[in-house]
């Protein structure tokens, strides 16, 4: 008994070597955060004299690319999931002729390289006049979000017991009373991944930014940060300060949605 | 279908549920049309046009057949962009792969702690790409970056890492992995809570353990879930390039060039459209490649 505790206890020991390894480069991106104007050779292990000059410097340059940011990502969750669910809906639990079709389209649209489709929506914008908007980028980044809200959702409604549906039909509940009384909010759960997962993706873009708003009118903070990067760089604390906001929404969504992840991983293709 | 005669006032009904049905996938097919369909055809079309920053002003874009092909493929970047994806793509699996798996082997002993440590474990790929590349950029910087600091301690002369032609690709390997691991580990990971504990029992009765278990029984029933992880993992490696763009943005002297960004330097710093998307279908031919052997492994996977 006493040695298995101690094994155990070495492995939470290598464990936590592990981890230390792996997550050291975040580790120093915080820690540089709050030792802002600081040489690598005179920066602290800990933080000890913690200031907040870094956060205040990245404020003040690259607040308004985190407000464009926070919109950009809260519209792609609007129309990834008013577009998505629906569809789940329809893929899931009526029998759709060609939902095999559509699935398969779903998951071959994840895997096509971004910078294709960047290279022809660019004219497309340029002609719409949408290049270097908020809008614009709303609807690319919901590319992102549609067809891996799609799968997912509709993996969850699969699930649901028919009876449900076939009860409400017989209380003379129509289609969409029943997609919006019943099924919707039982598959909550599979929404609110959705959801998450769509904003990460679109607060995390970095190559529509980049192709189709690369002007000051609607810039992302990721964008920001590349044009930091892109020069001499001569306080990495301040260049920290704003990574390490930029990457709140990964730390919430480990938070929140800890448990999905793992289907999250393969963009809902795996079985749950 | 019901092959009896339908009474009007029931095919009216049918025809409503139709309706219905389609109501509610309508805007996601149009939705996968414009912003999926489209850009593909557009891009095989743009490939055999003369497209570049004019055709924004006189709306011309001549057909000049397979030209930009020519000159994408007679490029003297050609040869070294495929030759680095080829690297930058085994070098990053490889060593995901294989640190995953590790990893994923030894999170499914059980000891306190484990499941916040798995979970944690997965940050460095759930940033935003752009941010691991400036915390990397910074580290592996030559002169103030923490990780030649490190090895200054044990006696090891600053590496340029990023600036010199012989170990930039190599320095985009080493992050690329390092954001690769997560999702190779928790993958792997649930692949090995699917085989039953009482194989590994039995194997122990036969007196096998350790490498002989994981050999006999590890290995072969994981095999599937191993497919489907490389050709993803290949799939999307293809894809990147916002880790290339900040670390080194292709270079120094396109050291780190890969099919992708090779794509957006032609089209977006070039603006020759034509070429880029040219370079951007031979690029797509090759995930498809892999993307159908996929969907293959994993309907494989699903009949069973």
């Amino acid at each position: 008994m006493r040695s298995t505790r101690a094994r155990t206890t070495v492995h939470t020991l290598v464990g936590l070597l592990f981890l230390a390894l792996m997550l050291f480069p975040v580790y120093w991106m915080i820690n540089a955060s709050f030792q802002p104007g600081v040489a690598t050779v005179d920066l602290d292990w800990f933080p000890v004299h913690p200031s907040l000059e870094g956060y205040r410097n990245a404020f003040s340059s690259q607040g308004p690319n985190l407000l464009t940011s926070l919109v950009v990502a809260i519209g792609a969750v609007l129309v990834s999931l008013s577009i998505a669910t629906p569809a789940a809906y329809a893929l899931s639990l009526y029998r759709v002729r060609g939902a095999g079709a559509v699935m398969f389209v779903l998951l071959l649209s994840q895997m096509i390289p971004g910078i294709v489709i960047a290279n022809a929506l660019y004219g497309a914008y340029n002609d719409l006049g949408i290049l270097n908007t908020t809008v614009g980028l709303i609807l690319a980044d919901s590319a992102l979000g549609i067809p891996f809200s799609i799968l997912i959702i509709q993996a969850f409604m699969r699930a649901l017991p028919m009876s449900l549906l076939e009860a409400a039909r017989v209380d003379g509940a129509g289609r969409i009373r029943t997609f919006f009384s019943i099924v919707l909010p039982l598959s909550r759960n599979s929404v609110i991944t959705a959801a998450l997962f769509s904003f990460l993706f679109a607060w995390s873009d970095f190559l529509f930014a980049l192709t189709l708003s690369s002007s000051s009118d609607a810039r992302p903070v990721t964008l920001g940060i590349y044009l930091f990067i892109g020069g001499y760089v001569a306080d990495w604390g301040s260049v920290m300060a704003t990574a390490t906001m930029a990457s709140l929404p990964a730390a919430v969504l480990l938070v929140i949605a800890q448990k999905y992840i793992a289907a999250g991983a393969t963009g809902g293709a795996v079985k749950a | 279908m019901t092959s009896t005669t339908e009474t009007p006032a029931r095919r009216a009904m049918r025809l409503k549920e139709e309706l219905a049905k389609w109501t509610f996938l309508a805007p996601a097919l149009l939705f996968l049309v414009l912003f999926f369909g489209y850009p593909i055809v557009k891009n095989v079309m743009m490939s055999v046009q003369e497209y570049t920053t004019r055709t924004f002003y006189t709306g011309e874009a001549p057909w000049v057949g397979f030209d930009n092909y020519i000159a994408v493929v007679s490029s003297s970047v050609f040869g070294t962009a495929m030759l680095n994806t080829l690297l930058f793509t085994v070098g990053s699996i490889a060593g995901q792969f294989t640190i995953g798996l590790a990893l994923a082997v030894f999170f499914k002993k059980r000891f306190p702690l484990n499941g916040v440590m798995r979970s944690l474990m997965l940050l460095p790929w759930l940033l935003p790409m752009i941010v691991s590349s400036a915390i990397w950029k910074w580290m592996l910087d030559k002169d103030s970056g923490i990780i030649n600091e490190i090895l200054g301690v044990v006696g090891v002369d600053a590496v340029p890492w990023l600036t010199s032609t012989n170990v930039a690709l190599a320095a985009v390997v080493i992050v690329n992995i390092w954001l690769g691991i997560p999702f190779n580990m928790t993958i792997l990971y649930s692949g090995l809570q699917d085989i039953p504990d009482e194989l590994y029992e039995a194997a122990a009765l036969d007196g096998a353990v350790g490498w002989r278990a994981f050999r006999s029984i590890t290995w072969p029933l994981l095999r599937p879930v191993v497919s489907v992880v490389l050709i993803l993992g290949v799939v999307y490696t293809l894809k990147v390039l916002d880790i290339i763009l900040g670390l080194t943005d292709g270079g120094p002297a396109n050291a780190t060039v890969t099919l992708a960004t090779q794509s957006y330097k032609l089209s977006f710093a070039n603006f020759e459209f034509g070429q880029g998307a040219a370079l951007g279908n031979i690029l797509v031919i090759i995930s498809l490649v892999f993307a159908v052997v996929y969907l293959r492994v994993s309907h494989a996977e699903k009949e069973d």
